[in-house]
C-alpha cells in the first residue's frame, strides 16, 4: 500500500495492541473480555496485512497455528484445576498470589489483583481468539499466491 | 431525552443508507468501505442502546475484519462489479 497507509499503521498499531491487551486484561471487570479483545488484536494483524502485504506474516502462519493450540491446552488445562469441587471452579479466588486476592465487601471501583482463575481463561480466550482469526486472516492473504494487480 | 432519540434515529437512518450503497454501488471497493461503514455505525447504536460488550466485538469483527477481508479478496480479483 501507498506511504500513507503504512505511516498511519506505524503510527496507530502499538495503540490498537495496546487497548486489545487492555480490553483482555479488564475482562473481569469491564465490558469485554478474551473474545473482544482478541478481536481487536486480530483487526490490528489485519491492518499489517493490509498495510505491508502478505509477506510480512508469513513467516508467523506456524507460530499462529501453535498459538491457538497453546490457547485451547491453557482453557482446557485450567478449567481442570477446579475438577475436585467442579469443573470450572474457581480454586484460585481469594487465597493470594496472582490474581488470587480476596475483594472486600461493598461497592468498590474494581479490584484488578482478583477474581482467580477467570483472568487467565480471558487470556487464553484471547490468545486462542487472536491466532484464530489471525491465521484466517494470513491464510486468506496467502490464499493464490502473489497477486497479480 | 429529545437529543437522545434524535441521535438514534439519525445512526440507523445512516446505518439503512449505508446498506444500500453498498448493494447499489458497481465499484467493489466503494461498496466494502460503505458496509464497513455501516458496521461502525451499527456498533455506535450497540453503544447507545448500552451493550458496550457487543459493541466492541461489532467494532472489531464486523467494522475492521469484515473489510479487510473482503479488501485482500478485491486485491485477488477485479475490482469492477460486471453485468
Amino acid at each position: 500500500m501507498s506511504v500513507v497507509v503504512r505511516t498511519i499503521a506505524r503510527i496507530l498499531l502499538p495503540i490498537v495492541f495496546a487497548f486489545g491487551g487492555y480490553v483482555i486484561m479488564h475482562g473481569h471487570l469491564t465490558p469485554g473480555g478474551g473474545f473482544q479483545g482478541g478481536a481487536v488484536v486480530a483487526s490490528a494483524l489485519a491492518l499489517v496485512l493490509v498495510a505491508f502485504g502478505e509477506a510480512s506474516l508469513k513467516k508467523y502462519k506456524d507460530l499462529l497455528s501453535a498459538l491457538e493450540s497453546l490457547g485451547g491446552v491453557a482453557f482446557v488445562v485450567l478449567g481442570l484445576i477446579g475438577i475436585p469441587f467442579t469443573f470450572f471452579a474457581n480454586v484460585l479466588a481469594g487465597v493470594g498470589g496472582l490474581f488470587g486476592q480476596s475483594v472486600p465487601p461493598g461497592p468498590n471501583p474494581g479490584y484488578l489483583n482478583t477474581a482467580g482463575t477467570l483472568p487467565l481463561m480471558n487470556w487464553a480466550v484471547g490468545l486462542k481468539v487472536i491466532a484464530g482469526l489471525g491465521s484466517v486472516v494470513v491464510l486468506f492473504g496467502l490464499f493464490g499466491g502473489e497477486d497479480d494487480r | 431525552m429529545t437529543v437522545w432519540a434524535v441521535l438514534q434515529v439519525m445512526t440507523l437512518v445512516l446505518i439503512v443508507i449505508g446498506s444500500v450503497l453498498a448493494v447499489w454501488l458497481k465499484d467493489l471497493l466503494a461498496a466494502v468501505l460503505a458496509l464497513g461503514g455501516a458496521s461502525l455505525l451499527l456498533s455506535l447504536e450497540f453503544y447507545l442502546l448500552q451493550a458496550p460488550d457487543v459493541a466492541i466485538a461489532e467494532a472489531g469483527i464486523g467494522a475492521a475484519l469484515t473489510t479487510a477481508i473482503f479488501i485482500l479478496a478485491i486485491r485477488k480479483t477485479r475490482r469492477k462489479e460486471e453485468e
